[in-house]
């Protein structure tokens, strides 16, 4: 089922946390919104599920007014941020809720739930959890349920708010995996929302960057990565060297140093450098369009980074960059940066 | 009837009220209280004269008039007791009683759920207004409240002209009795459920909403569920009040004995007439009641902490 998000706006009181945003979700999508806390992810979220009503715009689900409907004729399965389990009942019951609540034709028998809720418990792996309450569920137990839960009802739609939030690193890569594949297997159109960005280029079709309540890039994983639309979502995609810059009369300065870098068709004005960590060469202090001094190094597994002190125009900016494997530098010592690729973009 | 209407009281007020919860947090906090903290650091006499002041407290102030009102109601034996209880204007009382508490249950059980309901799930205009509507009636005296609705609904009172013309007996009848119960027992139920509801949000309920629940299947399957023990206080205090109440229903009731007395005005006629045992033999039935509604709140304190989690 294809979600169309058109010109929607949500205000809370004076405060706006979408603004004028609209997205296009193809049916059977796995679709990440990606963004910063409060950006408005989860509003977005609870739109498209009914649980909020946009002070603007419109919401269709394969061309037809969403709004029209209330939350639970939209048939949605949410997965909730803090899982939102209902804690009188046991894991089985709560799966089964949402197929007891039905009434008239769509009531199945009571023998026909049982066997499906098995089969829901079975799928995420839980099914010897089936009669503990969710007070005695670790957050990963808990997670399932909520997920189990949200299946039940057999959605065309699946929100996930965080799932996988509160796990540890390994947990979340076993569930992430696990997630991708079921997500194979339905016939389900997925929004996802993350803040872990790793997440999102891994699990997700489209990546959906957000800030501050608006749409900063839609593409794929790899567009969103390599190709960022703005200086916002390369800082927050990936590792980024964000250094001040300034263009002027057809070239670009950085601090007070006039560069032979490329302006990328850039007026005048201030500006902001950007450049991915290993996309940035060491070389001469003399040479280099930017040069400053080794404030520390560190390394890690197989990558060694270093931060460099950059004398800036407006006080002294510290940047991250890429060691090569043999490479080495002294603390203390000046070094020259040569952005190899890099993106220059006006500044905010 | 002091004693009886006073032990009651202790019970069921919400300063004792407080204080059983206060009881309730330290007992979960029961862990720390091994590690030596400042009370195991006083000395040892010190420690012993503050229980037994403590100690004698209690007795004298709660366990002797308890004792006491058992102690004179059987003073002449079972069938004395039984007499009293049996003879009609005090059965006409606990009828009364019981049919007053009753209605004040069901009534405070439903305007607490809507108010709680609406006060934790919702936000309008006038919601600090209603909170501290519910509760005025902690700060008024029950008399005041008597007197208001004597001032309302009585022969001089502002409807007065209304009443008579379609015939309606409210004050020194059923329903002034039944209001004036209302007005005092109505903070239980409600101020027992707003912070429970307030600190469980609207998460499941909107979870249960996306799932296809219906209003209806959403407050019978999890937001009632949800608060079943706290509601169950709630009708226990705001029932041993409402057998208890005296001021407020003293003023309205007229005394008719047999057909509007409720027990605490029986216990005081009867002392007033000097006839003891059977004052103290009525009282006996009142102070029962606290102690059940005691043991009662003790277990289902275990529970309202299960609830919060
Ligand atoms: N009910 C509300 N009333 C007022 N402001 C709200 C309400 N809900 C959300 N907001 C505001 O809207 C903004 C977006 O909130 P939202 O919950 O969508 O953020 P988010 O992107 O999901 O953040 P996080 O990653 O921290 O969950 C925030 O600034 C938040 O304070
Ligand atoms: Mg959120």
């Amino acid at each position: 089922m294809s979600i169309d998000i058109v010109n929607v706006t949500k205000r809370f009181k004076t405060f706006t946390a979408l603004d004028n945003v609209s997205l296009r979700i193809p049916g059977g999508q796995l679709v990440a919104l990606l963004g910063p806390s409060g950006s408005g992810k989860t509003t977005l979220l609870r739109i498209i599920a009914g649980l909020d009503w946009p002070d603007g715009g419109e919401v269709r689900f394969d061309g037809q007014d969403a709004l029209a409907r209330s939350v639970r004729e939209r048939n949605v399965g949410f997965v909730f941020q803090h899982y939102a389990l209902f804690r009188h009942m046991s894991v089985f019951e709560n799966v089964a809720f949402g197929l007891r609540v039905r009434k008239g034709a769509d009531k199945l028998p009571d023998a026909a739930i049982r066997e499906k809720v098995n089969q829901l418990l079975s799928l995420v792996q839980i099914d010897w959890l089936a009669d503990r309450y969710p007070a005695q569920l670790s957050g990963g137990q808990r997670q399932r349920v909520a997920l189990a839960r949200a299946l039940a009802i057999s959605p065309r739609i699946l929100l996930l708010d965080e799932p996988f939030g509160a796990l540890d690193a390994k947990v979340r890569k076993e569930l992430r995996r696990w997630l991708r594949n079921l997500h194979e297997e339905l016939p389900v159109t997925s929004v996802l929302v993350t803040h872990d960005q790793e997440e999102a280029l891994e699990l997700a079709d489209t990546v959906v960057v957000m800030g501050k309540g608006r749409i900063e890039q839609v593409g794929s994983p790899q567009e969103v990565y390599d190709t960022p639309a703005t200086a916002f979502v390369h800082d927050f995609i990936g590792e980024s060297l964000s250094l001040p810059a300034r263009v002027a009369d057809g070239a670009l300065y950085v601090g007070a140093r006039r560069t032979a870098l490329d302006t990328q068709g850039l007026g005048e004005g201030p500006a902001r450098l950007l450049a991915r960590p290993h996309d940035v060469d060491f070389a001469e202090p003399g040479t280099a369009p930017v040069a400053g001094r080794v404030l520390a190094v560190r390394t890690f597994g197989p990558t060694t980074r270093a931060d460099i002190v950059l004398p800036g125009t407006n006080g002294d900016v510290v940047v991250e960059a890429a060691v090569p494997v043999g490479a080495r530098l002294a603390v203390g010592s000046e070094v020259g940066l040569v952005p190899r690729r890099y993106r220059v973009f006006p500044a905010a | 009837m002091t004693l009886a209407a006073d032990a009651l009281r202790t019970t069921t007020h919400p300063a004792a009220h407080a204080l059983a919860s206060e009881g309730l947090n330290t007992h979960a906090g029961a862990l720390p209280a091994r590690r030596p903290g400042p009370t195991n650091s006083e000395p040892k006499a010190v420690r012993i004269a503050i229980i037994t002041v403590a100690l004698l407290f209690l007795g004298l102030f709660i366990a002797l008039p308890l004792i006491s009102v058992f102690y004179e109601a059987f003073k002449r034996g079972w069938l004395a007791y039984v007499a009293a209880l049996v003879e009609p204007d005090a059965l006409a009382a606990i009828r009364l009683t019981l049919l007053v508490a009753g209605i004040s249950v069901v009534a405070n059980v439903t305007f607490g759920l809507v108010a709680a309901w609406a006060i934790a799930k919702f936000e309008f205009p006038g919601k600090s207004l209603l909170i501290t509507l519910i509760d005025l009636p902690f700060s008024v005296s029950p008399v005041v409240a008597g007197l208001v609705y004597v001032l309302l609904f009585g022969s001089q009172g502002l409807f007065a002209a209304y009443l008579q013309a379609w015939d309606i007996k409210i004050i020194f009848a059923l329903p002034g009795i039944v209001l004036a119960t209302l007005f005092v027992t109505f903070p239980f139920v409600a101020r027992e459920l707003i912070p429970l509801m307030q600190e469980q949000g609207t998460a499941e309920e909107e979870a249960a909403a996306s799932l296809g629940a219906s209003g209806l299947s959403i407050f019978f399957r999890v937001t009632l569920p949800n608060v079943k023990w706290a509601l169950l206080y709630g009708v226990l205090l705001c029932n041993a009040r409402a057998m208890g109440e005296f001021g407020a229903v003293s003023v309205v009731s007229g005394h008719i004995r047999g057909l509007t007395n409720t027990m605490p005005l029986h216990i005081e006629i009867l002392y007033n007439e000097y006839q003891f045992v059977a004052s103290f033999a009525v009282a006996s039935l009142l102070a029962l009641l606290a102690l059940v509604t005691l043991i009662a709140k003790t277990l289902l304190e275990a529970r309202l902490v299960e609830d919060a989690q």
